[in-house]
């Protein structure tokens, strides 16, 4: 794990309020952590040690749910999150040549982030909307029917880089 | 609110929204509440209908209704005008003026938003004219149609919640049971296990409290059907979990829904809420004393999940991995208690069954397989979109006559059912009847009910590599079979996709996927090399193409295939040139344009793009 520095006092008071949704129930470690990496963008370090301690479960426990699950993030993650759906409806209508396209554009492969902290590159297996497929998500925007070409002017909305 | 505490307070509720919100006025019902629909803009028009109607002094005259996924997922937004039943499909807002202008101020149908049969090239007004619904029989799925899935009173007037009331006054659990077993329902998860067995043994099993679970982590890519029945009809799941936890003897349940589905969790939130408001769900449900609680967890994007075992470990708060069944969990699931759990599909067929009786239920079907199936058919397949259809039908009926055949006059291929735990089914079997078995004979299996139609540009080792290249990531690691297996096949595809691959290699691929069927621990060890085992059935030809004579007739693998450009049929248009990422296309205005092959990256924007077939791919 990355080196961090202490959470502030306001961290931790939300780290508490959503603990406190799930009533610090063992059984929703995974919801709390992703309505953690939801405000956080990723888990920090003490926000895993912190919900050990209050959840009372062994902290390797929590880091081992963590890393277990393809949805979480250990370390900070780009301002955007551009995922591109593997699922096999858009396999076969060439989800590969759009996702190679956007590594290309992004100059970075899946599970990295582009130097300047814009771009997080992820793939997902299916999003269940294989009617529209190819499909790319960027943050919380979803666009169907992509082909290569697509790329550059979806990206361009998020960034003036492109 | 009033809580509902019998069978008759429910009738009366029943009849008073009828008197209240069903009179005979005519109806627009737009699919909206869905996240394809969404995808497609569905939002902009109901907003519009509702502008439209007001500038007209219409919108007490003429009702809205909002439904989720009518299963046509290739024409949404879908707009149906009631009583006539006028469908139109791909409606943008812009259409919406001139919808009530023309057709419902002037009985004047719009011809351009009529869908077209792709076979016979006929417009079709109604539902009943769409050979896309003829063949269906939509028992589970077509409620969506009646629906707003966040008003519980739209499912209390098709007689939503009549079971479980009818369950709760006047069927011992004993009872409850014995009809499920007479149904003859199996788990449409993917297992196809008996549900009324299942639940015999969780109602036998020893230990308190017992858990009711159901298992919305669909993970098998290319499958969405149970994303549909919770966003388009989530009552009808929990109403389903209610009469199986009162069956089984429980109080405790959870949904354990994949987080890629916000829409569906929303859904879901909101309607738990409702049942509860009513009385149909929590503390002495429906005054009968019994009580039942639901809960919604998350999952944590892992495949495994999906494995009942993997998804209670992940329930418990740990990491999804599965373990030995030698011990059942009816018997010890859940944090070592009784558990019962059924998929979302399964859940929705409880009612159903309660209302119409187990004898109805048992006489659609085959021998072994009763009742619907939902199939999400995907793929390169002309009316993409969920099919619910009797067991037996014929996959010929499904791809044909309910999809409308292959898009752009290309051949049929194969079609993948099952997931990454199934396999890809020849065009010699394709008079084969949907079950169980025949699935299962055949190589593959019913899964969860995906369904991907294949062309002949798709190449089947690249597919047994995607299989087995998405199962060695979503393989949890824990039994050396699955985790080392899965990464010695996913390096010998790839050899054969590089063309780098003997023959030997292919006997190997063989074996391997042998021994990781003996002795992988989970069905999701199990299974995966189904798409290797059955594409190596069906397509050894492929496989040895690639090897021998190093082509993928497909065009796919990268590696096998060059682009060059035709001189007799470039016009030199200088649109290949523009798309090229890498610039290696060169060639003046109006001239023959040539490739570098060099540096060419196989990325294939240039094929893509050019309107003259003067790319050749080989």
């Amino acid at each position: 794990m990355e080196k961090q520095g202490e959470l502030e006092p306001k961290d931790i008071r939300l780290l508490n309020a959503i603990i406190k949704k799930y009533d610090g129930k063992k059984e929703f470690l995974i919801c709390i952590l992703q309505d953690i990496q939801k405000v956080f963008e990723y888990l920090p370090r003490k926000a895993l040690t912190h919900v050990s301690d209050k959840l009372d479960i062994p902290l390797i426990q929590v880091y081992g749910v963590a890393t277990f699950f393809k949805a979480f993030s250990l370390i900070p993650r780009g301002g955007h999150t551009c995922t591109v759906c593997l699922g096999t409806a858009c396999h076969v209508r060439g989800a590969e040549k759009v996702l190679d396209k956007v590594k290309r554009s992004l100059d970075i492969d899946v599970g990295e982030t582009t130097k300047d902290m814009q771009f997080s590159l992820k793939t997902v297996n299916c999003l269940g909307a294989c009617a529209l497929g190819p499909m790319m998500v960027v943050d919380d925007d979803y666009h169907g029917h992509m082909a290569q070409n697509k790329v550059d002017e979806i990206l361009k909305k998020y960034s003036s880089k492109f | 609110m009033k809580k509902v505490r019998n069978l008759q307070d429910l009738e009366a509720l029943r009849k008073s929204i009828l008197q209240e919100k069903y009179s005979e006025k005519p109806c627009i019902i737009i699919s909206e509440k869905s996240t394809c629909c969404y995808l497609s803009g569905s939002k902009e028009v109901v907003e519009a209908f509702k502008d439209g109607l007001k500038n007209f002094d219409l919108e007490n005259q003429i009702d809205i209704k909002s439904t989720g996924c009518l299963g046509f997922c290739e024409i949404e937004p879908i707009v149906i005008l009631e009583p006539k039943g006028i469908i139109y499909q791909k409606v943008k807002k812009e259409d919406v003026l001139e919808i009530i202008t023309e057709t419902i101020l002037n009985d004047i149908i719009i011809d351009r938003l009529l869908y077209v049969d792709p076979v016979k090239g006929k417009k079709c007004k109604t539902e009943e004219n769409m050979p896309f619904y003829k063949k269906q029989r939509r028992f589970v799925l077509g409620n969506n149609r009646f629906i707003d899935p966040l008003v519980i009173d739209d499912y209390i007037a098709i007689n939503g919640y009549k079971a479980l009331a009818t369950v709760l006054e006047k069927m011992r659990p004993e009872k409850v049971i014995d009809v499920i077993k007479q149904s003859g329902l199996r788990g449409r998860g993917g297992g196809g296990f008996p549900t009324g067995k299942k639940w015999e043994y969780a109602s036998k099993a020893e230990g308190e409290p017992k858990y009711v679970i159901c298992n919305a982590d669909e993970g098998d890519p290319g499958a969405y059907m149970d994303r549909s029945l919770l966003e388009g009809n989530p009552h009808s799941v929990i109403e389903g979990m209610i009469i199986g936890a009162y069956a089984i003897g429980s109080h405790e349940g959870y949904v354990y829904v994949r987080n890629e589905y916000p829409l569906a969790v929303k859904h879901l939130e909101n309607a738990i809420k409702q049942a509860q408001e009513y009385g149909l769900l929590g503390k002495n449900v429906l005054g009968s004393g019994f009580s039942f609680n639901i809960e919604i967890s998350r999952g944590g994007g892992a495949f495994v999940c999906g494995e009942s075992t993997a998804l209670m470990a992940s329930l418990e708060g740990k990491p999804g991995e599965p373990r030995a069944k030698y011990i059942h969990t009816v018997e010890k699931g859940l944090w070592n208690k009784p558990t019962n759990l059924n998929n979302v599909e399964t859940w929705a067929n409880v009612p159903l069954i309660i209302n119409r009786g187990a004898e109805w239920y048992a006489k659609i079907g085959t021998n072994t397989s009763k009742g619907t199936k939902i199939f999400s058919l995907v793929g390169k397949i002309n009316n993409t979109g969920l099919v619910e259809v009797p067991m037996g039908i014929k996959l010929r009926e499904i791809i044909y006559d309910i999809g409308g055949g292959i898009p752009d006059s290309k051949k049929f291929k194969a079609v993948q059912t099952g997931g990454p735990s199934g396999g890809c089914i020849p065009e010699s079997l394709i008079d084969l009847p949907v079950d169980y078995e025949k699935l299962s004979e055949a190589g593959s299996m019913m899964g969860s009910g995906g369904m991907i139609v294949m062309d002949e540009d798709t190449c089947m080792v690249d597919v047994a590599k995607y299989f087995v290249n998405f199962l060695r990531e979503e393989s949890c690691g824990k039994c050396v079979p699955c985790r080392e297996g899965l990464e010695r096949m996913g390096e010998i595809l790839t050899n054969i996709t590089e063309g780098k691959a003997t023959n030997q290699d292919l006997e190997l691929l063989e074996d391997l996927g042998g021994v990781i069927k003996d002795t992988a621990l989970c069905a999701l060890g199990g299974t995966a090399s189904n798409p290797v085992l059955s594409t190596i059935q069906y397509f050894r030809d492929e496989y040895k193409d690639h090897i021998e004579h190093k082509k993928c007739s497909a065009g796919v693998c990268k590696a096998l295939i060059t682009f060059t450009i035709d001189e007799n049929k470039c016009t030199g248009c200088g649109m290949c040139l523009k798309q090229c990422p890498q610039n290696v296309i060169s060639g003046e205005k109006k001239k023959p344009h040539k490739i570098d092959q060099e540096k060419c990256i196989k990325c294939g924007a240039c094929y893509d793009t050019c309107k003259f077939n003067a790319i050749n791919r080989r």
